[in-house]
């Protein structure tokens, strides 16, 4: 069936869709034949927006054009994933060539739907093996399958950050390094006032900004997924374990009610109210960037930087935690494949770039030679993440058809069990993942 | 060349003085309707060609997936709640403002305004003002030494805080209504009177039958409306929850605890997150179907929208 009638049933659906929201008012592949010489013009969708972001990727788009100087470069920032996956659809002559996204849960779905080209040829024309060039857990989020249809565009590493001047006046001299002793230090953190808190050492509500279930659980080395794609979340110890330490560090903190009710009282997560840098908890589950908002925000608070605590069984392990990060691909409707793989191979393989990219956002290079450069930020607070990003226990959420649904039917999961609506932990995870297992079946 | 037959030439008329009306149905509302019926027994991600599968996205949507009956259950209870409370509110300022002697004015646009405060824009305000830690109606209650409740953060108060912010924005039906209670003749009134009929029975047997069309109106189109209620419970869910994620990232529906998921936001949940096509096309049909069902039972029991001889 040819491209433009999938076109016309996707706007078929899309008005239907829209007649039925509107009303109210209250309110296939591309060839890869082009010449990579040849003087040409590509798109480059990305998401950066934030002024120092956009003069990065700018200066970096610089440096390309002055390498492929055949090659120009058009920029469009600001692009969320919503408008990717439309355009991606949409296909016609000004979808973009190149796109990057900021989340890594959408890549099976475009790598199973064939929206972003196989890398694995260019990858071998050009001689790069990716397992010496990425670390392992950046191709296991940039992959699906085999299929290794994106790949890292700068990464995340979470750990865990402190309050230096809370610490000190508990009593505490070092960052924890195991679960109970995390939970011990968050429990002496924690000054009550009546029903709410005056300081809380942690928040570990699943609705609380990255505190989330495959965050923490990265920590207890999870498995979500067979060799043959089903769900293995109903008998993987790790994760049940995750829950169960999170549902016994809100009990401990005064109760689930008690930890909503301060919760609500915190400001957005990247605004300058955030309850960490507010003052209001004492310790933090975060990605690297929130060190260079502290620093920007100039908010004068005594931090610094640690891998977040392992489970007492795993104590050989510290170091490690959950990595993510942007990841670029190539859309398969692009008629300039073979001039759009010179662009995306220099973001992600040119060393010098993938460092003064990584020192202008904040973000942790993705390459192992960027992130041994000596040119990488040697802030200490920033190398903490370099380390976890490099750290072999590290590990990622696995690509999946569906996008994120697989993580969402985990996060309600939890949401029932920290609540206290269902204390059956194990029924509930039986149930999700016959749920997980259905639903990638309906997506294919 | 001979002239068509004049019962043709008229058909012909007929047919150009309808067109506007035929293209636009035709175009706008016929063909996405055929259209979503055919995806919704196909699997369509919007990249590979439609591939007939029968009932398996019914049987989907109605069997296993998590989110269509809590769903369910929300939009009847905001359809039959905040329709009927929206209308017997709209009807009572209606009716007190134009009895207003004086301030009239001021009292119309004071009703009226919050009407045209953008939908997010009002519901961001709305849970800010309810939030339960720092919000200023909890802060007053406090001070009074009355119960707090969690409003946008608890699952049996989402609701009822929607239903307020639906009550606030009252003004497009205290207009009609204004205007439908003006329309109702003053003798009769006067002739009820000299009756000696009370303040009730006027009401009953002199306004009820001349607003009725009006309020057929308003429960049809209030019920339609509810049946595709988005913005709000969408921004509400979202704003409470505290989560920031970016778009493309799936999120938790319905923040708290799935009570203010409606149906219309798993049209895009399915649609437009995880593409499935066909199965956010059931969902289409089931709201075109419910609205078409309680608009038939609403223009049956309430003779439509004319007024009775």
């Amino acid at each position: 069936m040819p491209a433009s009638r999938h076109r016309r049933h996707l706007a078929a659906a899309a008005t239907a869709a829209v007649l039925v929201l509107s009303a109210t008012a209250c309110g296939g592949s591309g060839g890869a034949s082009d010449d990579p010489n040849a003087k040409t013009t590509i798109t480059f969708w990305h998401g950066w927006s934030a002024p120092n972001e956009v003069k990065a990727i700018k200066d970096n788009i610089a440096a390309f054009e002055k390498v492929h100087p055949n090659i120009t470069v058009k920029a469009v920032s600001n692009i969320t994933d919503d408008k990717i996956n439309q355009a991606l659809r949409a296909g016609g002559p000004k979808a973009p060539d190149v796109v990057s996204s900021f989340t890594t849960d959408n890549v099976g779905e475009f790598c199973s739907s064939h929206a972003f080209v196989d890398l694995t040829p260019f990858l071998k024309k050009s001689g790069i093996d990716p397992a010496a060039t990425f670390p392992q857990a950046q191709l296991d989020y940039t992959q699906y399958k085999g299929d290794q249809c994106s790949l890292p565009l700068l990464s995340d590493a979470y750990g865990l950050y402190y309050n230096k001047a809370m610490f000190a006046k508990a009593g505490i001299t070092a960052p924890p390094k195991t679960l109970s002793e995390f939970d011990a230090d968050a429990v002496k953190l924690t000054k009550s006032n009546g029903d709410s808190y005056s300081q809380l050492g942690f928040m570990p509500d699943y609705h609380f900004y990255e505190s989330t279930i495959t965050h923490f659980a990265a920590q207890f080395d999870p498995t979500y997924f067979s060799e043959d794609g089903t769900s293995t979340v109903a008998d993987d110890p790790g994760l049940e374990a995750a829950y169960e330490w999170q549902r016994k560090l809100v009990d401990s903190l005064g109760g689930f009610q008690k930890l909503e009710k301060y919760r609500a009282s915190f400001g957005d997560e990247f605004g300058a109210k955030n309850a960490f840098m507010a003052g209001q908890v004492a310790m933090l589950i975060d990605g690297e960037w929130r060190g260079g908002m502290i620093d920007d925000s100039k908010s004068g608070i005594d931090y610094a930087t640690a891998p977040f605590p392992v489970p007492d069984a795993l104590a050989d392990e510290y170091g490690k935690g959950y990595t993510t990060g942007t990841i670029v691909g190539i859309a398969s409707t692009s008629q300039k494949q073979n001039a759009a793989w010179q662009f995306v191979k220099f973001l992600t393989t040119d060393t010098d770039a993938v460092v003064s990219f990584a020192n202008a956002i904040h973000n942790v290079p993705s390459t192992k030679a960027a992130l041994a450069s000596p040119k990488v930020d040697q802030d200490p607070n920033f190398q903490t993440f370099l380390k976890i990003a490099q750290n072999p226990h590290s590990n990622t959420t696995p690509s999946s058809p569906n996008g994120g649904a697989y993580q969402l039917t985990l996060q309600n999961v939890g949401y029932a069990y920290e609540s206290g609506k269902n204390d059956d932990l194990k029924g509930a995870l039986d149930k999700a993942a016959k749920q997980i297992d259905t639903d990638i079946a309906q997506a294919q | 060349m001979s002239r068509p037959a004049r019962p043709a030439r008229h058909t012909l008329r007929n047919l150009a003085f309808l067109s506007p009306w035929l293209v636009g149905t035709g175009l706008f509302f016929l063909y996405p309707l055929v259209a979503t019926a055919y995806l919704s027994f196909t699997h369509y991600d919007g990249f590979t060609a439609p591939t007939w599968t029968g009932l398996r996205n019914w049987s989907y949507v109605v069997h296993h997936y998590p989110f269509f009956w809590p769903a369910m259950r929300n939009t009847l209870w905001l359809v039959i709640v905040i329709v009927t409370l929206r209308l017997l509110f709209g009807l009572a300022v209606g009716m007190l403002v134009i009895r207003l002697k004086r301030g009239g004015g001021f009292f119309r646009t004071l009703y009226y305004a919050p009407y045209l405060a953008p939908p997010v824009a009002g519901t961001i305000a709305f849970v800010f003002l309810l939030n339960p830690g720092t919000g200023a109606v909890n802060t007053v209650l406090g001070r009074l030494g009355l119960p707090q409740p969690g409003w946008f953060n608890d699952p049996a108060w989402s609701k009822p805080s929607l239903t307020l912010l639906a009550l606030w924005c009252i003004g497009d039906l205290m207009v009609i209504f204004m205007a439908s209670l003006l329309d109702v003749p003053r003798d009769l009134y006067e002739a009820a009177d000299l009756d000696g009929a009370g303040a009730f029975a006027r009401f009953r047997f002199v306004t009820l039958p001349f607003i009725q069309p009006i309020l057929v109106f308003a429960a049809v189109t209030g019920v339609i409306a509810m049946m595709q209620y988005y913005t709000e419970p969408q921004v509400a869910g979202q704003v409470a929850s505290g989560q920031i994620i970016g778009s493309g990232t799936q999120t938790e529906p319905g923040y708290p605890d799935g009570s203010t998921l409606t149906l219309p936001q798993l049209v895009y949940n399915l649609g437009f997150q995880r593409f499935d096509v066909g199965a956010a096309c059931v969902i289409a049909l089931v709201l075109f179907a419910f609205s078409m069902v309680f608009a038939a039972l609403l223009m049956r029991r309430g003779s439509g929208f004319l007024a009775e001889d």
